[in-house]
C-alpha cells in the first residue's frame, strides 16, 4: 500500500516489524537515502575500510523546534556527528542513523526531515549505510528523535587529543559563537521576536583537512557545542592541566547574537554552536594556522581568541573588552533568561 | 548594537578610571553600595573592581527580586503548582531556586506540576484563553520594573472577563528597601556605606525624586546609574565627587533613560490595580513595613492568595547562611562560610547563589575564588 506521505501520520504499526514498518522503509527512508550499502538489504553494512586507524563518533539528537533558520533536526544529526569524528583531524566515511518517532508525528514532516539528513549526508560524501527505526507511543516522545553514528579513518601520525596542549600556544576559532544556541531560543514559539539570524550548523571536515595540511601539528580540536566556549575551554584545561586566557575583542559574536543575549540576559560564551570548532596550535604555527582558515569558506571570520597559560588552578580568563579580567566558568546547566 | 558598544569602550574606561584615581583622597575609604543586582552582575563582568583604587570597595545591594523573596513565598509558589489543574507561569531565574526540602519550581515540574518559563508576562493571557479548563497563576516577582507589566496584565485580563487567571503577587518597593539598609545602622550610629548607586530601571518607573528624602535623612549621596560597565563607571567618579565635597544630593547619571518624575502612565497603572501592604517579608532584610504591594480588594477575584488556601509555612534559611548580611552589604560572599562549599549554583543553600544577579553567584562565577576563598580585593 502505498504511504499518505500528505496527510499521514506515523502509527505503532510503523515500528512493529511488519508490513507497515516494511512500507515506510521501502518508500520513504530508502529511495531518499538511497545508496549500494542499504541496497544490500542487511540488517547490518558490508564496507572496507582504508588505512588502520578508525575513527568513531555517537550523538543522539533532540532539538525543539524541529525546523529551524539554518537547518532542521535531519541536517543537525549529519553535521553533528561527522564533526565528532573529524576533530580527531580523521576523515568521515560513513554514517548510521536510528530514528525515534512519536505515534502521530506527521509523515510529511519526516519526509523533509529524511530528505535534509540524505542531502547533508551527500554533501559530506558519507552515505548513511544503515538504520534503524522505533516508534514509541503518543506522549512518550517528542516527535522524532535521531541517533546518528560515524566512522572515519585518520592517518597513523595525527593523534590529536588535549593532554598535548603546552603552554603558550594558541586558541583558534573558526568564527562567531552563539549563532545555533540563540536561533533555536529565538524560534522556539513562546518567543515572538524575529530576527535575521541563521544556526551555524554544518560540516567541518573539510575545513579540518585544510587544516591539518597547513599545520600537522594542531594540538587538539573540539567543536564547542551545548555549553558554548565556555563550557569546551574548561575541560580542555582540565585535561590539559593549564589555565586559558581569551581576549575578549578578538572573539567574533555577531551583533544579532550580541542583542539577542542581550534582551535575554545571557551570555555568548555558554550559547550553543554546530558549526564550530577550537584549534590548539604551537604559537608559531597560529599565523600560518589562521591564514588557512581564512582562505576556507566555513573559517573566513577565523581569529586567534587567546592562548594557553601556566595556571595551578585551571581556570578559563577573559581579559575584558573594558580591560578588566574575569574568569569564565563552567556552568552547572542550562542558562535561564532574567527577570529583568 | 549601537547605543550599547559605547558604553562598553575600554579606552573611555581607562580615562574614567585616571579621573577616578585622581580624585580618590588615599587616607579615605570610599564603601560604596550598588542598590541594583544589574549593577552587581555588570561590575564583576567587564571586571570593574580591576579598574578601581583599593581603597574603593563595592558593597552589594539588595536588589535581586529573586534574592529578596523569602523561602515560604517560593514554597507557595511551588504549593500553587503542584496543585491539580493549575498552570504555574513564572520568568526563568525563579525556577532554580530553592525552596525548603531541596525543593523548587523545576523539581516541581519533574514531578509533574504544569509550571512553564515565560518571557512576557503577556504570554500568561495567552495560556489562560488556550487552556480554559485550567487555573493559570503567575508568578509575579520583581520591583517597580516589572510591576507595571503585571499591571497591564490584569487590565486586559479584566477586559478579557478570564475566570482561570490568577497573580500570586511578590512585587517589593525600593525606596522602603533602601530604607531598611540605612536605619539601622543610623540608629546604631554606624555608618554602613559612603555612596548609593541608584537602580536604573526601577527609576524609570519612579523617576529620582523619590530618593531626595533618603539621601538627605540618612546623608549619603545616591546616584542613579544606567546598567552599562562605564555608566557606573561614571557613576562611581560622580560619587567619589560628592563624597569628597561631603555632598548628599541625588544625581542623575542615566540621563537618556530617568527623570525626576519617572512614568506617568505606568504609576497610574501601579496605583489603579495595587495597594500597599501593610507588611511584607524580606529575605535578609526581616519584616518591613509598607514595602510591598498587593491586588486591591475590588480585583481578589484574580488574588491567588485570596483565591487559593495557602498552608502557612514556617520554613526558614540555613542558619550559617549570610546572605542577609551580603544583602545588606555588612559582609561579602566570601565571608560566609558555606561560599563555594557546599554553597555553589549548582547546590545553591541561599538566594544570592541562585540569581545570576545574586552577589553570590557574581562572585562564583567571575571570580577565582577557589584559591582565595576568604580574601577581599
Amino acid at each position: 500500500m502505498a504511504l499518505d506521505i500528505k496527510k499521514g501520520t506515523i502509527e505503532m504499526a510503523h515500528g512493529s516489524g511488519g508490513r507497515a514498518m516494511s512500507e515506510l522503509i521501502d518508500q520513504l527512508f530508502l529511495p531518499v537515502f538511497d545508496n549500494e550499502y542499504l541496497q544490500q538489504k542487511n540488517d547490518q553494512a558490508l564496507m572496507t575500510l582504508p588505512g588502520n586507524r578508525i575513527v568513531m563518533a555517537t550523538d543522539s539528537h533532540v532539538v525543539s523546534p524541529l525546523f529551524f533558520p539554518g537547518g532542521d533536526i535531519g541536517s543537525l544529526s549529519v553535521h553533528g556527528t561527522i564533526n565528532d569524528v573529524a576533530m580527531s583531524g580523521a576523515k568521515p566515511l560513513y554514517l548510521t542513523a536510528g530514528f525515534i518517532l512519536e505515534e502521530g508525528f506527521p509523515l510529511s514532516d519526516l519526509q523533509s526531515i529524511v530528505h535534509s539528513m540524505a542531502e547533508a549526508a551527500k554533501a559530506c560524501n558519507t552515505p548513511i549505510v544503515t538504520g534503524d527505526t522505533k516508534v514509541v507511543e503518543k506522549g512518550h516522545g517528542d516527535g522524532i528523535y535521531i541517533n546518528t553514528t560515524g566512522i572515519g579513518v585518520v592517518s597513523n601520525e595525527l593523534t590529536l587529543k588535549p593532554s598535548n596542549i603546552q603552554v603558550g600556544d594558541k586558541i583558534l576559532i573558526n568564527g562567531s559563537i552563539g549563532d545555533h544556541g540563540t536561533t533555536i531560543m529565538s524560534a522556539r514559539q513562546d518567543m515572538n521576536f524575529s530576527s535575521e539570524l541563521r544556526s551555524d550548523s554544518q560540516a567541518l571536515h573539510d575545513l579540518v583537512a585544510v587544516m591539518i595540511k597547513a599545520c600537522p601539528t594542531i594540538r587538539c580540536m573540539r567543536d564547542p557545542t551545548r555549553g558554548g566556549l565556555a563550557a569546551t575551554l574548561n575541560e580542555l584545561s582540565q585535561i590539559a592541566k593549564t589555565g586559558m586566557l581569551l581576549d575578549e575583542a578578538q572573539i567574533p559574536v555577531k551583533a544579532a547574537v550580541t542583542a539577542t543575549s542581550e534582551i535575554l540576559g545571557l551570555d555568548p560564551m555558554y550559547i550553543a554552536n554546530e558549526g564550530k570548532l577550537i584549534a590548539i596550535c604551537p604559537p608559531d604555527q597560529a599565523e600560518s594556522l589562521l591564514a588557512s582558515m581564512q582562505s576556507h569558506p566555513k573559517g573566513q571570520d577565523a581569529a586567534i581568541i587567546g592562548e594557553v597559560i601556566e595556571d595551578e588552578h585551571q581556570f578559563v580568563q577573559l581579559k575584558t573588552e573594558f580591560g578588566g579580567k574575569r574568569i569564565i566558568d563552567w556552568r552547572y546547566a542550562d542558562p535561564l533568561p532574567r527577570i529583568c | 548594537m549601537k547605543y550599547i558598544s559605547e558604553f562598553r569602550n575600554g579606552v573611555l574606561a581607562q580615562q574614567i578610571a585616571q579621573q577616578i584615581a585622581s580624585e580618590v583622597k588615599p587616607e579615605q575609604q570610599y564603601r560604596l553600595m550598588e542598590f541594583c543586582g544589574g549593577h552587581t552582575h555588570t561590575i564583576f563582568r567587564y571586571g570593574i573592581p580591576d579598574l578601581l583604587p583599593t581603597n574603593v570597595k563595592m558593597l552589594h545591594g539588595p536588589g535581586c527580586p529573586v534574592c529578596v523573596l523569602p523561602i515560604k513565598r517560593i514554597d507557595a509558589a511551588i504549593e500553587l503548582a503542584m496543585r491539580p489543574n493549575v498552570i504555574l507561569c513564572s520568568y526563568g531565574d525563579m525556577l532554580r531556586v530553592p525552596g525548603s526540602g531541596k525543593m523548587s519550581l523545576l523539581k516541581a515540574k519533574s514531578l509533574g506540576a504544569d509550571v512553564r518559563m515565560i518571557y512576557s508576562p503577556a504570554d500568561t493571557l495567552k495560556i489562560a484563553q488556550d487552556e480554559p479548563d485550567k487555573q493559570v497563576i503567575f508568578f509575579a516577582v520583581g520591583f517597580e520594573t516589572t510591576t507595571p507589566p503585571t499591571a497591564v496584565i490584569i487590565e486586559q485580563a479584566l477586559k478579557l472577563k478570564l475566570n482561570n487567571f490568577f497573580i500570586f503577587c511578590n512585587h517589593v518597593l525600593t525606596p522602603p528597601a533602601i530604607k531598611g539598609i540605612l536605619e539601622p545602622a543610623k540608629h546604631a550610629g554606624i555608618k554602613v556605606l559612603d555612596g548609593l548607586i541608584g537602580p536604573g530601571h526601577v527609576s524609570v518607573i519612579t523617576g529620582s525624586s523619590p530618593y531626595e528624602t533618603l539621601a538627605k535623612n540618612f546623608q549619603v549621596p545616591i546616584v542613579i546609574s544606567g546598567f552599562e560597565p562605564l555608566d557606573i563607571l561614571q557613576s562611581i567618579l560622580m560619587l567619589i565627587k560628592q563624597i569628597n565635597q561631603q555632598s548628599f544630593q541625588v544625581e542623575n547619571q542615566y540621563t537618556r533613560a530617568v527623570s525626576a518624575e519617572g512614568n506617568a502612565k505606568a504609576q497610574a497603572l501601579m496605583a489603579e490595580y495595587f495597594e500597599l501592604r501593610e507588611r511584607f517579608e524580606w529575605r535578609g532584610l526581616g519584616e518591613m513595613p509598607f514595602s510591598a504591594i498587593k491586588i486591591k480588594a475590588k480585583f481578589k477575584h484574580l488574588d491567588a492568595e485570596q483565591c487559593f488556601h495557602l498552608s502557612k509555612t514556617t520554613s526558614c534559611d540555613n542558619k550559617a547562611c549570610e546572605c542577609p548580611a551580603v544583602l545588606t552589604g555588612q559582609k561579602k560572599p566570601t565571608d560566609c562560610k558555606l561560599f563555594n562549599n557546599p554553597c555553589t549554583p549548582e547546590n545553591p543553600l541561599g538566594s544570592c547563589m541562585v540569581s545570576s544577579e545574586g552577589a553570590c553567584a557574581a562572585y562564583y562565577t567571575y571570580q577565582p575564588h577557589h584559591y582565595k576563598p576568604h580574601t577581599n580585593r
